[in-house]
């Protein structure tokens, strides 16, 4: 039995604004394919979370 | 008195012989083996005692036996709580049905040891010191032998396979594990991965190994065996197990220190299959029609 959230949106890297709404995890804007693997890069290493891709070029952080 | 010390001495030898110290790292100190040790020769002393006592017309010295119960039960509870919270520190961790598999072995022991005792001093008390030495001899033989559970490789095959990617999303040959998307991150695991299919030869080995905690058991003893190449940082490099649907297979995804394909199948096959995981679904009605 979990009694805990064990998997949650830590922060969302995008590069596009308009694809992610309002939200509990942070938003992180960056300008380029380069930038946005940089950004989610530290933010996995900071929060010891994974970057998963969705594809449309957003990327989350989700700790598991 | 030659009886109860030679049931004592079976009954710690046995206790000693059982007290093996591996991979598993546990107990691997002098303090570890103290406690243990100890616990052991008070099981041995209880059993030892029990029968003497009781053909003395000692009655209240069988009770000692219930209080050691009790006592050992507590043993399985200590074990428990200790593991788990160690579980915290590791990086990857045994699971908690590994854990309760680890306690129930550490209580089983002191039975086993109080029970040998018990039967080498009766069957000396009773006949003669040299038929007590005899069974404790084979009781020895006995425990090192019997109790031993069965391991992966004896319920199923486990064989290399190739680690791709299609995109983001990670696959063990047909079978998908996550989505990844730094591109860094794939090329390491394509580098530094190794991946194994673990295929059950029947529906029994199928329900084993579809329990996470017979999973977790299985990448944490690969990981302490081959080491990991990962940190505290560096979530996406934990070893993980998936299951295919269809077939009841697992596959094992792992980045070992040491990338040696043979040492990780070897690994693999001899993880001990887990008490709290172990089903027969075979052995009812419904389980063996819904097999064919």
């Amino acid at each position: 039995m979990k009694t805990l959230i064990s998997k949650y949106i830590l922060a969302v890297v995008t590069l596009d604004p308009a694809l992610v709404g309002s939200g509990g995890a942070p938003v992180f804007v960056a300008r380029d394919r380069a930038e946005q693997d940089r950004i989610a890069t530290y933010l996995a290493r900071i929060t010891e979370g994974v970057v998963h891709d969705l594809e449309n070029g957003v990327y989350i952080l989700v700790k598991h | 008195m030659t009886a109860t010390l030679l049931g004592i001495g079976f009954g710690f030898a046995a206790r000693c012989l059982m007290l093996r110290s591996d991979y598993r790292q546990y107990p691997a100190y002098p303090h570890g083996y103290v406690t243990h040790l100890s616990l052991g020769l008070i099981a041995s002393l209880l059993g030892a005692l029990a029968v003497p006592a009781l053909l003395e017309r000692e009655f209240t010295a069988v009770t000692f036996l219930s209080l050691a119960a009790t006592q050992f039960r507590d043993i399985r509870e200590i074990e428990r709580e200790t593991l788990s919270k160690l579980e915290l520190s590791k990086l990857v961790a045994r699971g908690p049905d590994y854990i309760e598999g680890i306690a129930r072995v550490f209580e089983a022991r002191n039975y086993l040891a109080m029970l040998i005792a018990l039967l080498v001093s009766a069957l000396a008390y009773v006949v003669n010191a040299a038929a007590g030495a005899l069974l404790g001899a084979f009781a020895l033989l006995a425990a090192m032998h019997l109790m031993r559970g069965p391991v992966i490789g004896q319920i199923a095959t486990v064989r290399p396979a190739r680690i791709s990617f299609k995109g983001p999303n990670l696959f063990v040959e047909d079978i998908h594990f996550m989505n990844l998307a730094r591109e860094e991150v794939r090329r390491t695991i394509l580098a530094r991965g190794l991946g194994v299919v673990i295929e059950p030869i029947d529906d029994n080995a199928r329900e084993i190994l579809a329990n996470n905690g017979q999973r977790m058991a299985i990448a944490h003893d690969a990981a302490t065996q081959l080491g990991i190449y990962r940190d505290v940082d560096t979530a996406e490099f934990t070893p993980i197990l998936r299951r295919d649907l269809d077939t009841g297979r697992i596959a094992l995804l792992i980045l070992p220190l040491e990338k040696d394909m043979d040492c990780l199948v070897q690994a693999v096959k001899n993880v001990p299959v887990l008490e709290s995981s172990t089903s027969r679904p075979l052995k009812s009605r419904a389980g063996r029609g819904a097999a064919d």
